[in-house]
């Protein structure tokens, strides 16, 4: 029957509040950080297996999303991050029909293992551990269009950073382990026949450089390249649909920027900007976000 | 909250070692598909057990016992299930792996797979839901007519089985109390071979490594010598041949028809004052199989699927089509979790196994626990195969006589929950292809009787809550494919199985 294809944007999440749980700044103990962001992203081609194509009964893929998110500091150098997403996902052209609601449940613990001054050099180590699991029944196999996976994760991730005055470098790597998925069919196909409800979802290796200039944790404007890629998992074969067990690589490159409104202490604005270059069984998508967030400190009204 | 281990477990693994509770004897008096009778291909006399090649034989599974490996065990554990039923599960695979529409041409035409380059793209077959239900029906068909010829001649040479002959081979697996001469499993992988190189020229060394272990399988197993296996692969293929020859005159081969069909088909139901079905593929690709309706089945000619055809749908202009389309419309704006459940469950689009590969799997999980003989599994799956082929030429003939468009042709506020078809409307093929399975699986295993309707009317309904069919297309299709499924139990019942 009809073949439609095309690739899902990976675990908005991840990417859309990058600046939290993959950056070296810490919420000081008891401050509260939390907002909201809009992100959209797009895409018109994307390869199926490592061909590089569009699609007419696709058109363009275009997924919009709000995002809630909360960072609280626990102590001095350790926050506990949470976010989730109200995704819309639909594609322009052909006849399926668009997928919204809520995605997952995002938990982090960021913990910074070190911090030093090497001659001017303020280097640190953060580890930082994630779990997700979805918030609702919403479906996963209705790719491109489903608005996530479905899969309950486990993550940890790595980051070095060092700052010199006002400019910095992170590094840090991440990997996600992915549990299995549980389907509406009962038997599918990816090289050969699976007689099951569950799919064998492949782990995740992402890693990201950036680069920038801050002044605070509130002001600070960096660029981007983060690359993540399936270990494992099959490629679409020609015409065929996406499938959530698929191997998927993606090279991005972007910007992230945050600036204090002036006038109202506490609120912060936000905007990131990301481009995929390359990939596999993925979009070659564009997203772009704007957000606000706002920053209480509970210790205010502690007596000296 | 993540487990360490993602190993999962298939359905299909869990089957215990076929030990039918009876043998079949008389199989070899059952009525054959297309054969005109049990002893139409001979089989040669088998060597006296007192031979020393037959000895040399019995040597070969004590050496192929003592050198088993990990591997072999494996193996013998996956074909003791049954080796009717692995054979249909591996005819399933290769219907999803070669169903897929072709990509398109620079010029935004499509490029026709043709059997006699299968190996270039694009891929030969394009094993879409008419030419998969022809597939498993010639399978189980040639399957069958192969193993109602085995049994007559096992029964004529009444050769013991090796264990039988000399009490010291060991059997690993069970082993029917039956003769052993030629080997059923055998001739069964010898008539899917045959048969399945037709279907899927381009996979034949798979199909022969598949073959192969098959036999083995039966040697190391204790319960044939070779030349047991080797007549039945012989006596398959033969049998493969005559279903290989009507397979090339069945018309299958001209359905794609000519730009100058589909054309006319356009026209014809322009000037019967109807909205004419417009893919809605973008390029636009040309109607699949429009000329399959004039196959022949193996339960119906064409005369009579003719004078089956139920009668119009509404017509496009009609209040009944608008009321109709509106209630396609509410269920694509109104879709439920379950509603999605359904559609997705019952799907079977592209990259799949199509829905007759569906009730192959639904019947092949039942029969597992039944306990039937070889024969009657594939006298069984032939009777659910041939019932589903000729309920796709039923349903192709409607909808290619009617040339209805599709719902979110004629609405573009319809949207689908699942991939749209590219062909008419009416009537439903899941519909049709459910009606009939249902119906002839309820004449086999009647305690699952009211299931199987349930599970076709739960298929049936999906189509209209995925808002690609209007009620008429799943009612009327529904009904066709009792129609062709009640052909199928008629024949059950004279067939001497029952």
């Amino acid at each position: 029957m009809r073949k439609i294809a095309g690739l899902l944007t990976f675990n908005m999440c991840i990417s859309l509040f990058a600046q939290t749980e993959s950056d070296a700044l810490f919420m000081a103990k008891r401050n509260l950080c939390g907002g909201f962001v809009y992100g959209n992203t797009s895409w018109n081609h994307y390869w199926e297996g490592t061909f590089y194509r569009d699609n007419a009964n696709i058109g363009s893929f275009k997924s919009n999303a709000v995002m809630a998110m909360a960072n609280y500091g626990i102590g001095n150098g350790l926050n506990i991050i949470a976010s989730s997403a109200w995704i819309d996902n639909r594609v322009t052209a052909g006849t399926l029909i668009g997928q919204k609601g809520i995605q997952d449940l995002n938990l982090f613990l960021k913990k910074e293992l070190w911090a030093k001054d090497i001659k001017g050099f303020n280097s640190s180590l953060v580890a930082v551990g994630g779990v997700s699991a979805p918030l609702t029944n919403y479906v996963a196999d209705y790719l491109p269009i489903s608005i996530g996976m479905r899969s309950k994760t486990v993550s940890m991730r790595l980051l070095g950073d060092v700052q010199k005055g006002h400019w910095y470098g992170t590094a840090s790597a991440m990997y996600t382990r992915r549990n299995n998925v549980t389907i509406d069919r009962n038997a599918y196909y990816t090289t050969e026949m699976i007689y099951s409800n569950q799919v064998v979802m492949p782990d995740v290796f992402s890693y990201n450089i950036r680069l920038g200039w801050r002044d605070g944790a509130d002001k600070y404007f960096e660029l981007l390249a983060d690359r993540m890629n399936t270990l494992g998992g099959f490629d679409m074969r020609k015409n065929d649909m996406p499938f959530l067990s698929n191997n998927m690589e993606a090279f991005r490159v972007g910007f992230n920027v945050k600036y204090p409104v002036p006038v109202l202490r506490g609120l912060s604005l936000m905007a990131t900007g990301m481009q995929t270059l390359s990939g596999r069984n993925m979009g070659k998508a564009t997203t772009l976000m704007a957000g606000v967030v706002y920053q209480a400190d509970f210790t205010k009204g502690d007596k000296k | 909250m993540a487990s360490c281990n993602k190993e999962i477990t298939q359905r299909n693994m869990q089957f215990g070692a076929l030990n039918p509770d009876k043998i079949d004897t008389s199989a070899g008096k059952w009525e054959p598909v297309l054969l005109s009778s049990a002893t139409e291909f001979a089989c040669d006399l088998p060597i006296a057990v007192t031979s020393p090649d037959y000895k040399l034989q019995l040597l070969e599974i004590k050496s192929r016992q003592a050198h088993m490996t990990d591997a072999d065990e494996a193996a013998l554990k996956y074909w003791s299930a049954g080796t009717v039923l692995r054979w249909n599960e591996i005819l399933r695979e290769l219907v999803a792996k070669y169903n897929l529409p072709p990509y398109q041409n620079p010029d935004g035409t499509y490029p026709i797979p043709s059997s006699a380059n299968p190996l270039a793209y694009p891929y030969f077959p394009f094993a879409n839901p008419p030419y998969a239900a022809r597939a498993y029906a010639y399978v189980s068909a040639a399957q069958y007519d192969a193993l109602v010829t085995a049994y007559h001649y096992k029964g004529s040479y009444r050769r013991l089985r090796p264990s039988a002959v000399d009490n010291t081979i060991k059997e690993l697996v069970p082993v029917v109390k039956d003769f052993a001469y030629p080997s059923e499993e055998a001739v069964v992988a010898g008539a899917t071979f045959g048969m399945m190189s037709l279907l899927f020229p381009g996979e034949q060394d798979y199909l022969q490594e598949k073959l192969n272990e098959c036999i083995d399988m039966r040697i190391l197993a204790g319960a044939n010598v070779r030349s047991e296996v080797e007549a039945g692969v012989k006596l398959g293929k033969a049998v493969a041949a005559k279903f290989v020859g009507r397979a090339r005159t069945d018309r299958a081969e001209k359905a794609v028809g000519t730009p100058a069909d589909w054309t006319k088909l356009e026209s014809d139901a322009i000037a019967r004052g109807e909205t004419p079905w417009i893919s809605q593929e973008s390029p636009k690709r040309p109607p699949m199989l429009p000329l399959f309706g004039r196959t022949i089945g193996f339960l119906m000619d064409t005369t009579e699927v003719i004078n089956n055809r139920p009668p119009a749908p509404p017509s496009t202009g009609s209040a009944e089509f608008a009321k109709e389309l509106d209630e396609v419309l509410w269920y694509s704006q109104n879709a439920s979790r379950e509603h999605m459940r359904i559609v997705h469950f019952w799907g079977d689009g592209a990259g799949t196994y199509t829905p007759p590969g569906h009730w192959n799997a639904i019947a092949c999980e039942d029969f597992a626990n039944l306990r039937f003989s070889e024969v009657r599994w594939a006298r069984n799956l032939a009777l659910l195969n041939m019932a589903m082929f000729d309920a796709a030429i039923c349903c192709w003939d409607a909808k290619y006589a009617y040339f209805n468009p599709r719902p979110s042709q004629v609405n573009n506020k319809i949207k689908t929950l699942t991939g749209l078809p590219n062909f008419p409307a009416y009537t439903s093929g899941h519909s049709t292809f459910s009606g009939a399975a249902a119906t002839i699986l309820g004449h086999i295993f009647p305690g699952r009787a009211a299931d199987y309707m349930s599970m076709a009317d739960e298929a049936s309904k999906s189509r209209l809550y995925g808002a690609i069919h209007y009620r008429s297309d799943i009612e009327t299709g529904m009904n066709m494919g009792k129609m062709v499924g009640t052909k199928a139990v008629n024949r059950a019942k004279t067939d001497g199985a029952d």
